[in-house]
C-alpha cells in the first residue's frame, strides 16, 4: 500500500466552483446591483480556488446542494490570503 | 393543442418558464411533477402555478428582516433543552465522542482542536465489501509506534546500546514484520549507530558515549513511528448496515494523510474537525460540515430546528474565507456602536476609550437606539428611508387629474 494523489474537488463535502470570466462577473455583479467586496470572500490560498487557478480579484460561482432549494448558487470574491 | 386536453410535464415546465430564475429549482421541478399528476386542463394547471409562485413570493423573507436575531433564538432556546454530557460513538463503545452542548459550543466557538477528533473512514472498491482489506486498512492509519509491539526495550548502558524485544503476536496482529522496525530505525540511526538482528531481539548499537544522550535516544526508539499516521490513536473497523459497507471509525484526525492512503475512499472520508476541513478541502466544505455537524449535534438531541437557521450561521461564520466565531459578542467580536458596547460590560472603559480614539456612533443598532429614544430603529420597516421626487410626484398628479376627469 502506498500513497496517492488525490483530487480534493471530488470530495462530497466540495461544491462546484465555477471561475467566472472577467465579464461575467461584470454582469453579475451589475445585475445584483453589488460591489464585489460585498460578496462573500474566499482566500486565494483556499485549495479549491488554487486548483482553479484564481487570483485575487476574481469571482467563483459556487452551485451547492441546498436541502431547502435543491442547488443554490452562491459567489465569492477571490481575496488575498 | 386542445383547450380541454391533460396538461403534461412538458406543459407544466412551460407555464413556469417565466419564473425560473425566480423559484428554486427543488420547487420547480416539485409543482413539474405534482401538476402533471392530477390531469388538469391547461386553464387550471395554469391557475395553479400562478398561485403557487404567488404563495412563493409570499413567504419570502422580507427585506430588513432580522433574520440573525430569529436564527439565534430559534438555536438558542432548544440548546438550553441540551444535555451536558458526552456521549459514546453510536456503535462504537470504546469511543468516546463529544455531544450535545458542549459539542455545539465546539462547532460555533470555531475551536481549533476539538476535544476528541474523529475521522469517519470511509472505503473504496473491494476494501468496503472485504473485512480483512478493512483491517489492512486500518493498521495503515493507526499510528503503531516501536513500544507498541515490543515486549521490553532495555538500555544497556556498558554497551551504549538499546535492546528491543518484539512481541511475535502483536507484531502479526498489526502486520508489521521485523523489516519494518529496522527500517524505522534506520531513519534514527546516525553514522555511527548499527543495527544487529538476533530472530526478535534488535540490538541498536548506538554508538554513542554519552549516558544522557542514550537515554534520549531511547525515549526516542521507544515513540518512533513504524506504521500509520500521526495523530491517529485508534481505528476501529465497523460494518455499517445503512450502508452495507465497512468503515472505519479513528479516534484522532489527520485527514490530509488519511485521504492519500490506498483504499480509503478521498470522496466521503470526514474529520469532524471543522478547520482541518477549511485547510484540505476549503472554505465551501467547511461550511457545507458546520451545517453537517450542528445538524447532527441538533438532531441527535432530539431537537427540531428548521436548517435555515443553521444554514445562516454557518454562512455568517466563512463570510470572509476564513472560520470566525459565534462568540458572546456576535459573529467576530467588536460591534461598531460604542453605546452597545458600553451596555454590555465594563460600561466605562468602553466610553473613556471611544472618546479618547473620537469615534463616531452611528446608531445603527438596536441597543444604542433604544438608549437614545429613538423610535425608529433601522430594522424591518425601519430600515426603508423615504425620498421624495417632487417633479416626479408633480407629473403623477397630472396623471391623477387626467385619470379622474375621464
Amino acid at each position: 500500500m502506498g500513497t496517492r494523489k488525490i483530487n480534493i474537488l471530488e470530495h462530497e463535502l466540495v461544491p462546484q466552483h465555477i471561475l467566472l470570466s472577467e465579464e461575467e462577473s461584470v454582469k453579475l455583479l451589475k445585475r445584483m446591483g453589488v460591489s464585489k467586496r460585498q460578496l462573500p470572500w474566499i482566500l486565494a490560498s483556499d485549495p479549491v480556488a488554487k486548483a482553479l487557478g484564481a487570483k485575487p480579484g476574481d469571482v467563483i460561482m459556487v452551485v451547492r446542494k441546498s436541502p431547502t432549494a435543491g442547488l443554490a448558487v452562491a459567489y465569492r470574491y477571490v481575496v488575498r490570503g | 393543442m386542445v383547450e380541454s386536453e391533460r396538461v403534461t410535464e412538458d406543459v407544466v415546465r412551460a407555464l413556469i418558464e417565466p419564473y425560473i430564475h425566480v423559484l428554486p429549482k427543488r420547487l420547480v421541478e416539485e409543482i413539474v411533477k405534482r401538476v402533471s399528476s392530477y390531469g388538469l386542463t391547461i386553464e387550471v394547471a395554469r391557475k395553479v402555478v400562478d398561485r403557487i409562485v404567488g404563495e412563493y413570493l409570499n413567504s419570502l423573507v422580507e427585506p430588513g428582516e432580522a433574520v440573525g436575531m430569529i436564527a439565534s433564538q430559534s438555536i438558542g432556546e432548544p440548546s438550553t433543552q441540551m444535555t451536558l454530557r458526552t456521549f459514546h460513538f453510536a456503535g462504537v463503545r470504546e469511543l468516546n465522542v463529544t455531544l450535545g452542548l458542549p459539542r455545539l459550543l465546539e462547532i460555533v466557538d470555531a475551536r481549533k482542536t476539538v476535544a476528541t477528533p474523529i475521522m469517519e473512514v470511509y472505503l473504496s472498491g473491494e476494501y468496503a465489501h472485504n473485512r480483512e482489506l478493512a483491517l489492512e486498512v486500518a493498521r495503515e492509519l493507526e499510528l503503531t509506534t516501536i513500544e507498541n509491539v515490543s515486549r521490553a526495550i532495555t538500555v544497556d548502558y556498558i554497551e551504549y546500546s538499546i535492546i528491543v524485544e518484539l512481541d511475535p503476536d502483536i507484531l502479526e496482529n498489526r502486520g508489521i514484520s521485523p523489516k519494518d522496525i529496522i527500517k524505522a530505525l534506520n531513519r534514527i540511526k546516525g553514522k555511527k549507530g548499527s543495527i544487529i538482528v538476533d530472530n526478535l531481539t534488535i540490538i541498536f548499537k548506538t554508538g554513542l558515549e554519552d549516558a544522557i544522550k542514550l537515554k534520549r535516544i531511547h525515549d526516542r526508539v521507544r515513540s518512533l513511528r513504524v506504521k500509520g499516521i500521526k495523530g491517529i490513536r485508534r481505528a476501529v473497523v465497523r460494518y455499517d448496515e445503512k450502508i452495507n459497507e465497512y468503515k472505519i471509525i479513528t479516534e484522532g484526525s489527520n485527514l490530509v494523510a488519511a485521504l492519500s492512503i490506498e483504499g480509503v475512499d478521498h470522496r466521503r472520508t470526514i474529520t469532524n474537525n471543522i478547520y482541518e476541513i477549511a485547510e484540505v478541502l476549503g472554505i465551501e466544505a467547511a461550511r457545507a460540515a458546520i451545517i453537517r455537524e450542528m445538524r447532527n449535534v441538533l438532531e441527535e438531541q432530539g431537537l427540531d430546528v428548521d436548517i435555515r437557521h443553521i444554514i445562516l450561521v454557518a454562512d455568517a461564520m466563512t463570510l470572509n474565507g476564513r472560520i470566525r466565531q459565534v462568540g458572546r459578542h456576535g459573529v467576530a467580536g467588536e460591534k461598531p456602536s460604542v453605546l452597545a458596547r458600553a451596555a454590555f460590560e465594563v460600561t466605562v472603559k468602553h466610553l473613556v476609550d471611544s472618546a479618547v480614539r473620537g469615534e463616531v456612533d452611528e446608531l445603527r443598532g438596536v441597543v444604542e437606539n433604544v438608549m437614545v429614544g429613538s423610535r425608529v430603529v433601522p430594522l424591518g420597516t425601519g430600515i426603508v428611508k423615504l425620498l421624495m421626487l417632487y417633479p416626479a410626484l408633480q407629473s403623477m398628479d397630472s396623471v391623477d387629474e387626467e385619470l379622474s376627469s375621464s
